[in-house]
């Protein structure tokens, strides 16, 4: 029978949740790095053993972490203790939390300052690592969304780091702004079908898409309008807070902006809203079913100021019908007294038959629905705040 | 040798218990102290000084016997008490925070 594994980051370290394929029992794992805030752990397609894990500090910075047996052990990745730390011919070596922005000519020198607060232009400063996304074919190649936004690559499992600079050459980030959690870049999406085709989404630049592997990108916004901005059209400057597609049908994006939940069935050249009849379409997760490519999931917020749900209601909504038609889902959840987010990584679906749901909240609880919401039940209900969920369906 | 204390979260990440030995090749300065901790400890590496800069980390400080060296530049020597074993070199989380 498949099995289950939820990996949870949280504000003070992650967890481990797995299951048979029944989803009713749980074995909890963690905390894993306690203490630490773990931004995201996800596990390799091609090697579900292989789990990657951002662990990030604001006294000690940035850590990658990894794990090749599952999530019993992990190690940083690069050199062991007692060698060298230059290789010979004095270059130092790969350090596996070493992201520094390409400057080099050679990527064209991307522009190395965006929009500050205030209006003014500030210089590119690395945070931390929102997001990590391993390569459908090759455990060891992993993508790393980064906050001030950029994209960076590893093809080593993680030991060295190299940036994508295509994406701030592209020229508009004097244009990019930080979000109220930062300048971040926080979703990638790689297109099941075309290797060269790949999708992210900064807050708040907007998204951008590459078709030749991450050598150029050019933003996909158009259809976006945000009134918080100078202009409301504009072909960057847009919160975008996550975006979903079916692996099936990767020219489908579903997109949790800011306000709005829109849909772009051209691989991002145009959107248009599908928000419809939700309660608030505030939000931040987003995601699609895994057999059902336009059954689709989001958690209305009530509003950018009011960073928890309406009505003290805890609701998922979902679409059968690729948006505009929602229906809440809330057999399992509370229905009073609930004042809790739900951060934009921070849900998941399983590829199980009966499609499982995931999704945490910063109250600390990790909700499970093993009929695609029909019913939810919690895992666990008090952890710290989560930042990430993502999911594993195991043979 | 020289002694030095680690913060709880990078002891954890070293994978050591207690105290830090470290064998110091020529004069003892926070440098050449960091640089020999981060060779036995390479994991540490970007947790005490930026990778690129080498600066200090902003919450990170540094004491000895009684003193806050946070400020000192990177080749000051270490005092002779630290140098010669007799007295730990802390590496110290700020606190930070309410």
């Amino acid at each position: 029978m498949s099995r289950v594994r939820v990996l949870v980051g949280t504000r003070k370290g992650a967890f481990l949740l797995s299951s048979d394929g029944k989803r009713e029992k749980w074995d909890v794992s963690g905390p894993h790095f306690a203490g630490w805030e773990i931004y995201h752990v996800k596990g390799s397609p091609a090697d579900p053993n292989r789990l990657y894990a951002s662990q990030t500090s604001g006294w000690f910075g940035q850590i990658i972490q990894r794990s090749d047996d599952g999530g019993k052990t992990w190690f940083q990745p690069g050199t062991p203790p007692g060698e060298p730390t230059t290789a010979p011919g004095g270059m130092p070596k790969g350090e596996s939390n070493k992201f520094v922005y390409d400057t080099s000519a050679a990527s064209g020198k991307p522009l190395t300052t965006h929009q500050f607060y205030d209006g003014t232009q500030h210089p590119w400063e690395f945070k931390r690592v929102w997001h990590l996304e391993p390569s459908h074919s090759d455990p060891d190649t992993v993508f790393a969304g980064v906050e001030d936004a950029a994209l960076f690559r590893s093809t080593d499992g993680g030991i060295s780091w190299h940036e994508l600079a295509g994406l701030r050459g592209h020229g508009s980030g004097p244009r990019w702004q930080p979000g109220a959690g930062g300048m971040c870049l926080h979703t990638i999406i790689q297109d099941a079908k075309n290797p060269n085709r790949i999708y992210i989404a900064i807050s708040a630049a907007g998204a951008f898409r590459t078709d030749d592997g991450g050598n150029t990108w050019r933003p996909i916004n158009r259809g976006l309008k945000s009134q918080y901005i100078p202009d409301p059209e504009a072909e960057v400057g847009h919160c975008v807070h996550h975006v979903a597609m079916h692996p099936s049908r990767p020219e489908v994006l579903f997109m949790q902006k800011h306000w709005d939940v829109m849909r772009s069935d051209n691989g991002g050249d145009s959107w248009h809203e599908v928000s419809g009849d939700l309660p608030s379409d505030f939000g931040f997760v987003i995601d699609v079913h895994a057999q059902e490519p336009e059954t689709i999931y989001v958690v209305p917020i009530k509003s950018d100021g009011e960073h928890f749900v309406p009505d003290g209601k805890l609701r998922v909504y979902r679409s059968r019908t690729g948006g505009n038609e929602w229906e809440p889902l809330t057999r399992g959840l509370p229905q009073r007294d609930c004042y809790v987010n739900v951060l934009r990584d921070a849900m998941a679906v399983d590829s199980l038959d009966s499609c499982g749901i995931y999704f945490g909240t910063t109250g600390g609880q990790v909700y499970a629905s093993s009929d695609a919401g029909d019913s939810w039940a919690p895992i666990v209900r008090d952890l710290p705040a989560v930042l990430s969920v993502e999911v594993q369906t195991l043979p | 040798m020289i002694r030095v204390i680690l913060p709880p979260h990078l002891r954890a990440l070293a994978r050591v218990s207690g105290e830090v030995l470290l064998d110091v090749q020529g004069q003892a300065t926070l440098r050449s102290a960091l640089d020999a901790l981060e060779v036995s400890y390479p994991m540490l590496r970007g947790t005490i000084r930026d990778h690129s800069t080498q600066q200090r980390r902003p919450f990170v400080r540094f004491f000895a016997c009684s003193e806050d060296l946070s400020q000192e530049p990177p080749d000051t020597p270490l005092p002779h008490a630290v140098a010669s074993g007799d007295e730990p070199f802390l590496v110290v989380g700020a606190i930070a925070g309410g």
